[in-house]
Formats: structure tokens, sequence, C-alpha cells
């Protein structure tokens, strides 16, 4: 393919503060073994892509231990591979803000080098903020059979059922797939067709646009880059019909886990032939189910040691479940060791938690009781 | 320029294999998986990593295929270095002479020159058949401490098992004064493991003696080190105390797997200070189906289970369907086993799928031995297979 990756890994860190206290959008763990960012890169790499650029902004040094060099999605190359695009800053009087970016457009603006130096034709561009698995060779087929100019990937997303912190960019086109237009919204309820963010542009295109909103001092990059130019360039969507999921609360971020069990889900995820989901190698042994172990509809990573009982939860690496133990619809994180006798229904501890013997912690499924990174209980 | 190495490691994966049966007849016995997501090669590949050496010579030739490609560019056991690093060094032609490698030594004796453009000290020699954590760089340390010229790794063993062992006979100081293998009448306890640390001089100069002599098989236990002793070389024993296995047979094969399992196992995988490293298949989390029963189990990625699983170790990517029961078994990777079918006290090899209601093996307490079926073999719907039976392939007609 074509292209060259842009992943932006913080655009949407307000949306979840819980989680994104002390690391990226990017970095925030998801479904037993993975990272948010992983969906991104795997679409990438699965369709060939073999540049890519991960923009940062705060926080990344999560995001820098999770990646490494990009050898666990053979993003490790001699030419190419992956690039970490620290923030950028113009130090002389220059278009380009001389403060940490704001905006989507502003990040772009940072890093127009790196879009300068690709050699492929076409750029790609993801966010970190949803599950889905994206075949990108159909929708650059596509954008190379309309010519476009801007690919925009849509999915439609239902609002309502959880809480929602970000806005989203909803996109509407005629019947050829045409975009008509867009407008910033932040859903309260109902079914919108947003865009995921994940867009393909040609890139001397999508060059020209940053240059020139840069002289323009613009900061929006759907309104104020993009949609003058509706009706004059050639704007497409492509249409995403499977599985999509937009994280943008902690109850998002929960439902979404909880979802994974749903066997449709995770066929839709992890089990499309040729399109794995990539993600750093821990080397964890395998799990551990002792003699009075008693797991029932639960995802469980490599590296648990499970003596107590587990219903509908996901369990993340390296966790420990002690004896005589109940948990119930809960997502346990990584390295979280648990007790004897411990009660948890509802629960999402973070990374490292460590619950004593004997508690009993509650929350509920639409407001799920969050345990901090590191905290003892 | 990079620095010299002290000590190169040189890897015996040549062997065959052949009392594992069905187990190794495509693949070397070094490549045989083990323990859900590792092969046993990466026992002593992560040894080495952990202790700090390296520079690995790996020695291949029986089915290596597998081998090679599993190896790959040493990258998961963190081999993949800018000098040293793993290297994979099958028998090769030469200008003068060309041979397979006749025995252990006669195959490190093929590639001195690998282990001469290292400029090493000392050679540390491991085979690839032998589940085990150990720290080589206390033996290395023990070695240059007792000023030896070969160094011997031992471990006790029960007296009455000593006879199938190459058993050292010591004295106070640990050196070695008689080296007999497997003896009818052990007089020491002391079985080697197959870990040897030679001085490279003393090497290089016994191979050469070695392979001048043609009556020799070339072996270190039948012929270098016997004739290392007889001259009087400084040799000693060092002991080794943790969990090592030989998996050459069958059931010491399943015994391993077995011994992964339980409250404070003999064998700990999941062990922060001594990590086992494998090359990683990209798999799903476990999904555990609403009716499923694990007890004392070892299960790993890409895992789907919905049926009973107990005391038993299962490998990446098994799929047991409901209704199926899973019992004192070994399940390598890709295995399917169908609803209502029963394994049990079994070895199923990769990619093994068990047809719904097929029987496999008996209750561990009635089976005359562990049942093995080969790698990628179908077994049909309610078909049987007995206890300790080896199959390796199923033709269509017995089928029916």
């Amino acid at each position: 393919m074509n292209a060259a990756g842009l992943i932006f890994s913080n655009i949407h860190d307000g949306a979840i503060r819980e989680l994104t206290g002390s690391r990226t959008m990017a970095s925030v763990p998801f479904g037993c073994r993975y990272r948010l960012i992983d969906f991104a890169l795997s679409h990438m790499v699965n369709s060939g892509i073999t540049r890519v650029g991960v923009v940062t902004h705060n926080n990344y040094q999560s995001l820098f231990d999770h990646i490494g060099n990009g050898k666990d999605w053979d993003l490790a190359r001699r030419s190419g591979g992956l690039k970490i695009l620290p923030p950028f800053i113009a130090s002389f009087s220059s278009p380009i803000p001389d403060k940490l970016y704001t905006t989507r457009l502003e990040a772009l603006m940072g890093v127009l080098s790196f879009l300068k130096n690709c050699k492929e034709d076409n750029v790609v561009l993801s966010d970190c903020d949803a599950i889905c698995n994206v075949d990108l060779s159909r929708v650059f087929a596509q954008h190379r059979e309309t010519d476009a100019d801007v690919t925009v990937v849509t999915a439609d997303v239902e609002f309502g059922k959880y809480e929602f912190n970000a806005n989203v960019v909803r996109v509407t086109s005629d019947d050829e797939g045409q975009i008509l237009g867009f407008t910033k919204i932040r859903p309260k309820s109902g079914t919108e067709c947003l865009s995921t963010n994940i867009l393909i542009a040609k890139r001397t295109y999508l060059i020209h646009l940053v240059e020139y909103a840069a002289t323009k001092r613009q900061t929006d990059f759907y309104l104020d880059a993009l949609l003058p130019n509706v009706g004059r360039d050639r704007f497409f969507v492509y249409h995403h019909k499977k599985y999509y999921a937009l994280i943008g609360s902690l109850e998002g971020y929960y439902a979404c886990n909880m979802e994974l069990l749903d066997p449709r889900v995770n066929r839709d995820l992890f089990c499309v032939p040729n399109f794995p989901i990539y993600t750093r190698v821990r080397n964890s042994a395998p799990t551990k189910y002792t003699a009075c172990a008693e797991v029932k509809n639960s995802l469980v990573a490599d590296g648990c040691v499970i003596e107590g009982r587990v219903e509908n939860s996901i369990l993340f690496r390296g966790v420990r479940v002690g004896r005589g133990s109940v948990i119930r619809n809960s997502v346990v994180l990584q390295d979280t060791v648990i007790g004897s006798n411990v009660s948890l229904n509802c629960v999402i501890t973070d990374k490292g938690v460590r619950i004593y013997d004997r508690r009993v912690l509650s929350g509920h499924e639409t407001l799920p009781f969050f345990i901090a990174k590191g905290t003892s209980v | 320029m990079f620095k010299k190495k002290e000590c190169v490691v040189m890897l015996l994966a040549g062997g065959q294999g052949s009392r594992l049966y069905a187990l190794t007849h495509k693949v070397a016995k070094p490549a045989v998986p083990f323990g859900g997501k590792y092969r046993i090669i990466d026992f002593p590949l992560s040894n080495c990593i952990n202790s700090g050496l390296d520079t690995v010579g790996v020695l291949t030739q029986y089915q290596p295929l597998m081998l090679n490609e599993y190896i790959g560019n040493g990258f998961p056991w963190d081999l993949d270095r800018a000098y040293g690093g793993v290297s994979i060094l099958p028998p090769y032609q030469g200008k003068t002479s060309s041979d397979w490698y006749k025995g252990t030594a006669n195959a490190i004796y093929q590639n001195i020159e690998f282990i001469d453009r290292y400029d090493p000290e000392y050679v540390l020699i491991l085979s690839g058949d032998h589940i085990y954590k150990m720290d080589y760089s206390g033996m290395l340390a023990y070695h240059k401490q007792k000023e030896a010229d070969c160094t011997i790794a031992v471990i006790d063993v029960p007296l009455e098992e000593a006879s199938r062992f190459g058993i050292m006979s010591t004295n106070e100081d640990g050196s070695i004064y008689r080296f007999t293998e497997k003896p009818s009448q052990p007089d020491s306890t002391k079985a080697s493991m197959g870990i040897y640390v030679f001085t490279k001089e003393k090497l290089v100069k016994y191979l050469e003696k070695d392979a001048a002599d043609t009556s020799s098989s070339g072996d270190f236990g039948k012929n270098v080190i016997p004739s290392m002793l007889a001259a009087g070389e400084r040799m000693y024993a060092y002991s080794f105390d943790g969990y090592w296995k030989d998996v050459g047979t069958v059931s010491s094969l399943w015994e391993a797997h077995m011994d992964m399992l339980g409250e404070n196992p003999a064998l700990n995988l999941d062990d922060e200070s001594w990590r086992i490293y494998s090359r990683h298949e990209n798999l799903a989390p476990q999904r555990i189906g609403p009716n499923a029963v694990i007890q004392n189990a070892s299960i790993t990625e890409g895992c789907e289970i919905r049926g009973t699983v107990i005391d038993s170790v299962i490998g990446m990517g098994v799929r047991i369907m409901e209704g199926a029961y899973v019992k004192d078994a070994v399940l390598m990777s890709g295995v399917t086993v169908g609803r209502g079918a029963r394994v049990e006290y079994a070895i199923l090899d990769t990619d093994v799928s068990v047809g719904d209601g097929a029987s496999i093996g008996r209750p561990r307490g009635e089976a005359s031995g562990v049942t093995v079926v080969g790698m990628a073999t179908r077994v049909p719907s309610d078909y049987v297979i007995g206890d300790g039976e080896m199959i390796s392939e199923i033709k269509e007609s017995r089928a029916e």
C-alpha cells in the first residue's frame, strides 16, 4: 500500500481522565493484553504500511515503553518503520505555533517535516480512541478508485447508553459518497454517522492544507482546513460497517471491555483471518488455574494465577486471584494482585493495584468502581 | 572491532529423539513443543541469555527446518547481536572432506572455526533435550576457580536410576576420578547432565586427537571425556540441585508437563527472575466459555475453552468444545477437541483435531501408558484410540 501512517496518541486524553492521568490514550490497556494504539498500528501493518509516525504530546513514557522500536509490529525497519514524533515547538518566528499543540491541525503542523520526508504518495491518519478492525487496504482501493484527495472512514455510533466526554465530527455525504459537510457535535443520544478520524489523504494535498492552515493560524482540522474545500476538492466517505466502539468515558471503557465477552464482537476483532491485532510481547508464562479455580465466561491473558472464582470478567496479564475470592463483572488490569476471600463486582482496577484479603468492593454496570494505578486497598 | 568473547556456547540440537516416536517424525527433539507456548530449546537458549552468555552456535542435523525457522535471528531470546548472538551450524561440505556429524564431539570438531572467530577462553557445551533452569555463570566461575580443564555438571539421581545415566565418581574436592556410562553397579549417584565447560585449548587438543582416531564414534561421553580422564587432565564435577528433566521419552515428557501444575510446582515458569523466552504468536486472549470447568491446568493465549479441563497443560490456540472432557493430558498448539470427546492421559501433538464424541486414551489409573497422537492427525468423530497407543496417522479406511 502506497501510504505512510500517522497516529495521534493523545488527542482524546480528556475523555477518560481516570486512565490517562499518567499515560496517553494510546497506551490505555484494553482487552486483556492490548493497548489502544495496538488497533491503529495493526490496521496499518496488516494493510502493508511500513512507515508509521506516532505523534506525542505529553505523558508518553508508557507509550515509549509499550512500542519500543516497533519490533512487535514488525516496524523495526532500516528504511521507514516506526518513528516517534515528540512535540515540536517552533523556536523562532515561524507559522508553526510556538507552544505545545492543542488540536489535530496544530499537531499536523508540528510533524510537517515527517510528512515531507515520507516517500509514499498517501498518508493514513488514525486516533487511538476506537476499538475496531478496519481493512485499510479496502479503504485505500476506494481512495484510489475515486481519485479522492481525502477519504474519511465513517461509522455509525450509538450514544446515550453511557456518558460521552468528547466532541465528535458528524459527516454528511451524498449517494455517491461525496462529502457534503462536517459538523462538530457533543452527542447525548441517538445514532450518528461520525468520522472515525481514520482517514487517507494524498500526501502532497495534506501538506498543502497544513501549510496553508499554518499561515492563516487555523486551529481546527475539519472545520477550518477541510470544510471550506468541501465541494471543490474530492472528499469521500468510506463507511465501516463492522464492529466499531468509541471510548469516550470510563463507563464506555468498561462497557467496551465487557463487550469482548460477546463471541460475535470477539470474532470481529480478534479472529479475522490475516488481520491479527499485534501487541507487545511480554513473555509471560501460561496462566495457571489451581484445583480450586472456577472460571466462567471470561477473557484471561497469560501470566495469571487463578485460585478463586472469576465470572464475566476481563483479566489482564499477570493478575493474581487468591483463594476464595469472587470476581464478577470486573476489568482487572495487569499485575493486579487480589488476596483471598475478596469480593469484586463491577470494578476496574488499574495496573498494579493490590487488594488485601477479605475486601468487598462493588460498583454498578452503569457506574463501575475505579481503583487508580498502584493503589492498595 | 568488537571485544572478544570469554565463553562461546555450543548447543547440540541435532538429536532425533527417536523415543518420542510420533512427536519427532517431523521435527528434531529440541523443537518439540513444551509447556503450552515453548519448545524444548527455549530452555537452554533462555538459560544462556539469563546467564549473560550471548554467543551461541546451534548445531543442527536431523529435521532442521522447524528449528531454523523457530530460532531465526534469535530475537526472542535477545540473541540478535551485532557481534555474537545465535548462529545455526548445520553440517557442511568442506574442501577436503564433508561429513555428517558423527557424534556430539565430532559436531563440535567440525565447527572449531566458528569458535575460533570469537577467540574465547572457554567453551560451554549444552544439549537441547532437557527441561531445566540453570545459571551457567556459576558453573563457569567454578571452572575458573578450580582451574579445571573440563567441568561437567552433575545432578544427584536415586541410586536405582543411576544405571540409566553417565555416572561420575568424584573425590572430596569435586575432581572426577572415574566416569562410567550407564554402569550396572553404580558407585555414585552423580549423573552427568550433558553440560560441559571446557578450557578451549584443551577442547581443541582432544577434539583433534579424537578426529584422528578412526575407530572413535566422536562422542563426548564415550570417547573424549574418558580419553581426557585417562590422560590425567583436571576434570571437575559441578553439582546442580535445581529442577532438571531429560524429556527423551514420552512418559518423561508427560511428567515434565505435570511438574508445571500444582500449588508449588517443581517447574515454575512464572518466574520473574529467570524468564523462559519463546517466539510468540500473536493470539487473542483466552476465552473461557459459560459452562467451562477448569481445575489445576495451565492454559495459554488463543485458547477457547468451553468444556472441561482437569490436570492438563494446554497449548496456544487450542479449542475445547462444549461437553468435551480433557484430563491428565498435554495438548500442543492448535489442537481441537470436538463436542463430547474425551481425552485422558495423552499427548496430542500440534494441530491434532479430535472429532465429536471421539475417545482417546483411558483414565490414568487404568491405562498401560500415555497415548500419543502425532502432528496434524485428524481423529474422526466417535473414533476410539486406546491407552498407550502411538498414532501418527489414521487412514481413511480405518476411519469407517
